[in-house]
């Protein structure tokens, strides 16, 4: 499981360096996330270029990865690809998370939260 | 112009293997179905779509049927008809609770980010991306066929 962190500002930025994010790895993902949101920052950004296939396996484990951000935390997903879009699109997710078309959105302040 | 069922019944292998019932079984079956695949000028796209249903009906055999079996393997078998490509896949481990597949309703968005759903998905995806689809216990085997609406047309 490979994540690369970035501090940018006082937030952590996450980029996922996997093409997939499967039943293979949506545990480790988990584990690895988990370990990130525990750090100081206010906001944790999931940057998600890199990734060309997630399967429900890998959405469970985004949203799980939602429901453990702290109380004066907030997370945002980036870059979704066109297949990783489709799948938070069909399952409604897209409308339950703050995405920006790219990382540098996330810094500009234009997100296009549904 | 033919009657479509007549049509479908010239159907041309793509493949059919044998792999582990695990996680990485089934990245290594849909690597093998992505080759399969090639050369039938799936836009990127639909190859994607394809690969979800598969991938989301293979990781339920793994993840319930061969749960806790000795040496979990499966089959999954890919061939091209006029209507698309048609998928089977069969297991030696358990059936379908109740002897039918899930309906896979709709994801329900709950107001509260605790009830969110973390699971739940897999279903609701094949029934929205796949046609025409099929269970049977046979000879303690499960067989699952469906559709995948791609690649249609004459079949070279």
């Amino acid at each position: 499981m490979d994540l690369v962190s970035e501090e940018r500002g006082g937030d952590l930025v996450v980029r996922v360096e996997e093409e997939r994010i499967d039943a293979a790895i949506a545990v480790r993902f988990k584990d690895e996330m988990r370990v990130r949101l525990g750090g100081p920052h206010p906001r944790v950004i999931l940057d998600l270029s890199r990734v060309d296939f997630l399967d429900s396996s890998g959405l469970g484990a985004v949203v799980a990865v939602l429901k453990e951000v702290g109380a004066d935390q907030s997370f945002a997903l980036a870059a979704l690809t066109g297949n990783v879009e489709k799948v938070f699109r069909l399952t409604r997710m897209d409308t339950v998370f703050t995405i920006f078309p790219d990382v540098e959105s996330a810094f500009g302040g234009v997100a296009h939260a549904s | 112009m033919p009657h479509e069922d007549l049509v479908d019944e010239a159907r041309k292998p793509l493949m059919s293997r044998d792999f582990a019932g695990t996680p990485e079984g089934v990245r290594e079956a849909l690597g093998a179905m992505r080759r399969g695949l090639d050369g039938l000028e799936a836009g990127s796209e639909e190859a994607f779509s394809a690969e979800l249903v598969v991938a989301e009906a293979l990781n339920n055999v793994v993840e319930h049927a061969l749960a806790g079996v000795g040496e979990p393997r499966f089959r999954l078998g890919l061939s091209h008809g006029g209507r698309g490509i048609y998928v089977e896949i069969c297991d030696g481990g358990r059936p379908m609770p109740d002897g039918k597949p899930p309906l896979g309703a709709a994801p329900v968005v709950p107001a509260e980010t605790e009830a969110l759903p973390e699971g739940g998905f897999g279903w609701f995806l094949i029934r929205e991306l796949a046609r025409e689809l099929t269970y049977e216990r046979c000879g303690g085997e499960n067989r699952l066929t469906f559709r995948l609406a791609i690649c249609q047309g004459e079949v070279a």
